[in-house]
């Protein structure tokens, strides 16, 4: 089985501290880590693979400094690792983003399945996974919690969706996006960073993809970023304290009872 | 017509979902700054809800594909039909819901159009001069509003969280017409097959759809204090959320986790109990109407986004507040809402 693994680098979001006064977030200094439902795609690759024998390759695609989720995923135990890498890809949206990336995996030669994770925590549109199964026309499913069954033709997934759990079948080659509760992502061993450290990371360019330039970066990306907010996220909450409890709750149940929530 | 705004609703549960209805009305105001009309397109196998209601609110057309192949959601029969209409009827604009499926189909279809996607979106509107689409959606866990336009792409696509706008009210002297699809029997036959659904039968696990939600974190300390949420959520007939730390704690399963890596919700009334409010998890939930927070920690942060909090142990203050609730609902004759 050979298994493409979609990784994105994003920063730590559960590192970020809010500026009080300004009630917005603190960018500075963040941590890159590998976006934490890629790892669990990347675990989940990894597991067929114990089990059914083959490769895990890994693609990413961001500025020079993604190679460090490259590397934490060789240390993890994948195979392969090309990053995709080049200025005139800056700026891409998720119609841009996913024509670069399945071009790319086009050049990646012959696969059974792609795994990414569901949404990134930076961007959380969740659609670049869906747009490029759909440029690559191979069937697709969504908040994968569960891969039941893997025969010769395809595979069995459970997906969560609001009112509980779908079973589908796909056939290979095919994508799943897959949600946290699928696995526990492992953690790299000290031998698989030695040879991390040393593994070749394989580069692609623009000019590798054999796209035109307006269908690359933001020049080709269909939506365009117009303005930008900062809401400030503060209530001016009324703060009780304990020992008002009754006070609080007389005021909280009448709020209640005003919203038609009781 | 040039502008028209097209509308994919949802039919669950063969009811239809009230995210088509806000979505209809949002469009409708789009479609009066435009001139145009709007579509609402729906896929099912059953519904028992009247398709005119649709009409009442807002609608000017609505187009239904009934088939028995639409029982389960497929991810494929719903791109190649959606995609088919689209080519077909050229809409401005398409718009759906940001649900599991919505934000499953939607990317496909608009990868197979070659036109942008918006994810999420909790503002829409027509921008005056160039009549574009702008689309605003809360990025980097809500810390930043974008407004986004796609200039040159057609049709202009976004998915819409739901609870997001309100449904019309119903004018029944509202007129339209219902239109029965029948597409290429070509477009049902697909590579995914879904095999079953089985429902979770547990009524407050749609913490989405629920107009209360209950949360809690690592403030409940142990699984066998989740009884205390769960006597308050079925007091409020909630749904119960949790913090990620809960989740991972094995308190309670993944589908009830609020935040970055679970589930955006916006529900009319919010309580938190025992959360700190980390980013991850305020992400998930500051759109809510209002929001309760309950923790000991004076200083934690869900305060700074709370309309009303306490400060205190949740053991102390939870079982009051469902004795007080209970009581509120036996005086009010035992009817809840």
């Amino acid at each position: 089985m050979r298994i493409i693994v979609l990784l994105k680098q994003v920063p730590d979001t559960d590192e970020v501290k809010m500026d009080e006064k300004t009630g917005t977030m603190i960018r500075e200094g963040l941590q890159a880590i590998i976006n934490p439902l890629d790892l669990h795609a990347l675990e989940e690759a990894l597991r067929l693979k114990e089990k059914k024998g083959g490769e895990v390759v890994a693609i990413s695609m961001g500025p020079p400094q993604t190679e460090e989720a490259l590397r934490e995923a060789l240390a993890m135990g994948i195979d392969e690792a090309y990053l995709l890498s080049d200025r005139k890809l800056a700026g891409a949206d998720t119609w841009a983003t996913s024509k670069a990336l399945s071009k790319a995996i086009e050049k990646l030669g012959k696969f059974d399945l792609i795994l990414a994770g569901e949404k990134a925590t930076d961007g959380e549109t969740g659609q670049v996974g869906p747009e490029v199964s759909a440029m690559l026309d191979i069937p697709f499913s969504t908040y994968v919690n569960r891969v039941k069954e893997v025969t010769s033709e395809g595979l069995v997934v459970s997906r969560v969706v609001e009112e509980g759990y779908e079973d589908q079948f796909l056939p290979f080659p095919c994508l799943l996006t897959v949600v946290k509760d699928i696995n526990e992502p492992r953690m790299p061993t000290l031998r698989g960073k030695i040879k991390a450290r040393r593994a070749e990371l394989k580069l692609l360019k623009a000019d590798d993809l054999e796209l035109s330039e307006s269908e690359m970066g933001l020049k080709g990306s269909p939506t365009r970023v117009v303005k930008i907010n900062y809401p400030k996220i503060s209530r001016n909450a009324k703060i009780y304290s304990v020992k008002d409890l009754n006070k609080a709750l007389d005021d909280l149940v009448d709020i209640l009872k005003k919203m038609a929530v009781i | 017509m040039d502008f028209d705004v097209l509308v994919v609703g949802e039919v669950r549960n063969s009811k239809i979902h009230s995210v088509t209805y806000e979505l209809t009305s949002k469009a409708r105001e789009l479609a009066d700054k435009l001139g145009s009309e709007v579509e609402v397109l729906l896929l099912y196998s059953r519904c028992e809800d009247e398709l005119e209601d649709l009409i009442y609110r807002g609608a000017d057309r609505v187009l239904f594909v009934k088939n028995e192949e639409l029982k389960f959601f497929n991810q494929e029969i719903w791109t190649n039909i959606v995609t088919d209409v689209a080519l077909k009827r050229q809409p401005y604009i398409m718009l759906t819901g940001a649900t599991s499926s919505g934000r499953t189909f939607f990317p496909a279809v608009a990868a197979k159009l070659n036109t942008g996607l918006t994810a999420d979106c909790t503002g829409l509107d027509i921008e005056e001069e160039t009549n574009l689409l702008l689309q605003t959606r809360p990025a980097i866990g809500g810390n930043v509003m974008a407004t986004i336009k796609t200039p040159n792409h057609r049709p202009q696509m976004a998915t819409v969280r739901p609870r997001t706008f309100r449904p019309l009210p119903k004018d029944e002297s509202r007129k339209g017409e219902i239109v029965e699809l029948k597409p290429d029997e070509s477009l049902f036959n697909v590579r995914v097959k879904t095999l079953r659904f089985e429902r979770d039968e547990s009524q407050n696990v749609n913490i989405q759809d629920a107009d209360v939600v209950v949360a809690f974190g690592k403030g409940i300390k142990k699984p066998e204090n989740v009884k205390y949420i769960s006597e308050l959520a079925e007091a409020l007939k909630a749904a119960i959320g949790a913090s990620r730390a809960a989740v991972d704690a094995k308190w309670i399963g993944y589908p009830h986790q609020v935040g970055l890596s679970g589930k955006v919700v916006s529900p009319k009334l919010y309580i938190a109990a025992g959360i700190s409010g980390a980013v991850q998890h305020i992400a998930g939930m500051q759109t809510s109407e209002y929001i309760v927070a309950i923790n000991k920690d004076p200083e934690a942060p869900i305060f700074r986004i709370a309309n009303f909090g306490i400060v205190g142990d949740l053991f102390e203050v939870i079982p009051e507040l469902t004795k007080r609730i209970k009581l509120e609902i036996e005086k009010s004759g035992g009817k809840n809402k």
